[in-house]
């Protein structure tokens, strides 16, 4: 059995929490050039260019794309064949957590709870953290600093099977709509369908921090993401909600068996600071 | 409305508050302060009580912003606008003390519109995401109240040629809704927002 040790888990989210916040990766880059290249609004143009010019300066400076550097939330994959020491798992990553964002003078973005004094926790923990277990003994780590302005318009809706693929546009529109600006498009969205309520906000979430050029698997699925992008962007939200065509990057679809008489629909919306990074131990 | 950008100056007078337009693409320099959900909350509960707020809002432009921390040698860290909508429940009080002028992101209220029209200011909008650009705007940082409140505190920001576009002008007019127009085409499900 391999063993790993808590304190290379510590290290590895630490530098992986300032990659994230810091480094806008490349395929998001890459993205907003392309869509740049094509939108027609000026102002949408001008705005494209400033979050282009905005990552040179992060990546140059080591200074935060988004001065909202997030909750710190954390998928880890952990292989059955894998054996933690020194320490236990969820510590570990806190840990990382904290040197991440003392150290790294990433925002501090966290209360200790969410109703009555809010204070803050001075250390941006606890991270969200989900842990699946996979075959192998390697321990993946993927890490997406997730800022409130996206997260706050992110929409759960238990649908039912009659609704369909109409219903799921609805509220794919409905919550692009109601994020309008104030959610930082262009955005990406991750829309997560089936599985059960929290399945369906998971799914979502995991598309919402997917790589940019990566499509759903089924083709009926991929074919769903690029109808809903081409829907989103005749909104005429455009960047920072000015106007134009570009409203989104792109769509990302997730998806569960589901219930036979359910149909949930999840959508997770990510700002053009879609921050990801992966580490495997 | 002017692409071309104006250079204004802050605090804001009557006269420059009334003068932009929806669309307007301004830069701002002098000073302006810092404040959000937080600050928002405890100013408007010091009112409640009937005492002075820590800081004159008379003339004021607040920027919503919870910048993160700077590193050595650096005035502020990101700084880039946060969601003006959080404020709208607070915004109407801190006009009615002479606040003349808002940045932010994002949507406001019927009810902060109608405020901003009756006391004559502008909402301008900054570019969300773009903290590491606007933060080369921002000159010096100086916490004034709240400091407890760690990002969140009131501070006062010096700022030189700080990029902002007029969101809604203090006639009410929106530039979301102007801008967005011309690009929509949902056909019969269209239903703005």
């Amino acid at each position: 059995m391999r063993e790993i040790q808590a304190e290379a888990i510590s290290k590895a989210v630490a530098e992986l929490a300032v990659r994230a916040c810091c480094h806008l990766p490349q395929d998001v880059y890459e993205s907003l050039g392309a869509r740049r290249a094509q939108e027609p609004s000026p102002a949408g143009r001008n705005i494209l260019a400033q979050l282009m010019d905005n990552a040179d300066i992060a990546a140059r400076e080591q200074m935060p794309i988004c001065q909202d550097t997030g909750l710190a939330v954390i998928f880890v994959e952990l292989g059955q064949d894998a054996h933690i020491v020194g320490g236990d798992l969820n510590a570990a990553i806190h840990e990382g957590v904290r040197r991440g964002y003392v150290d790294g003078c990433l925002r501090k973005s966290c209360v200790a709870e969410p109703l009555f004094e809010r204070a803050n926790t001075g250390d941006n923990t606890p991270a969200v953290i989900h842990v699946s277990v996979a075959p192998g003994d390697g321990l993946r780590l993927r890490l997406a600093p997730k800022g409130a302005g996206s997260e706050n318009k992110s929409v759960l809706k238990m649908l039912t099977p009659a609704d369909g693929i109409e219903g799921v546009r609805q509220v794919v529109l409905d919550a692009v709509l109601a994020a309008g600006p104030n959610s930082c498009p262009p955005l990406v969205v991750g829309v997560g369908l089936g599985g059960d309520m929290e399945m369906a906000a998971i799914c979502a979430k995991k598309a919402a921090v997917r790589d940019l050029g990566s499509r759903n698997p089924d083709p009926r699925y991929a074919a769903l993401e690029d109808e809903l992008l081409e829907l989103i962007n005749r909104t005429g939200i455009g960047p920072q909600g000015l106007g134009g065509e570009t409203t989104a990057l792109k769509v990302h679809v997730e998806w569960y068996p589901t219930h036979i008489a359910s149909l949930p629909v999840a959508v997770n919306i990510n700002c053009h600071a879609a921050r990801h990074a992966e580490a495997i131990l | 409305m002017s692409e071309q950008p104006m250079r204004i100056s802050a605090p804001f007078d009557d006269a420059t508050a009334r003068a932009l337009k929806a669309g307007d693409h301004v830069l701002i320099s002098g000073t302006i302060l810092a404040a959000r959900d937080a600050a928002h909350k405890r100013m408007v509960e010091a009112l409640d009580r009937g005492e002075e707020l820590p800081v004159d809002l008379r003339g004021a432009v607040v920027y919503y912003v919870g910048p993160s921390p700077a590193k050595p040698g650096q005035a502020i860290g990101a700084a880039g606008p946060t969601t003006a909508g959080r404020m709208d429940a607070y915004t109407p009080r801190l006009l009615d003390q002479g606040l003349k002028g808002m940045i932010g992101k994002g949507y406001r209220t019927p009810e902060v519109v109608d405020a901003m029209k009756k006391h004559g200011v502008p909402y301008l909008a900054a570019v969300g995401g773009a903290g590491a650009l606007i933060s080369g705007c921002i000159k010096k940082y100086t916490v004034l109240a709240y400091a407890d409140l760690g990002p969140e505190a009131v501070a006062a920001m010096e700022v030189e040629d700080f990029p902002a576009i007029v969101a809604i002008d203090a006639e009410g007019n929106d530039y979301y809704e102007q801008g967005q127009a011309p690009y929509r085409r949902l056909g019969e499900t269209a239903h703005g927002r």
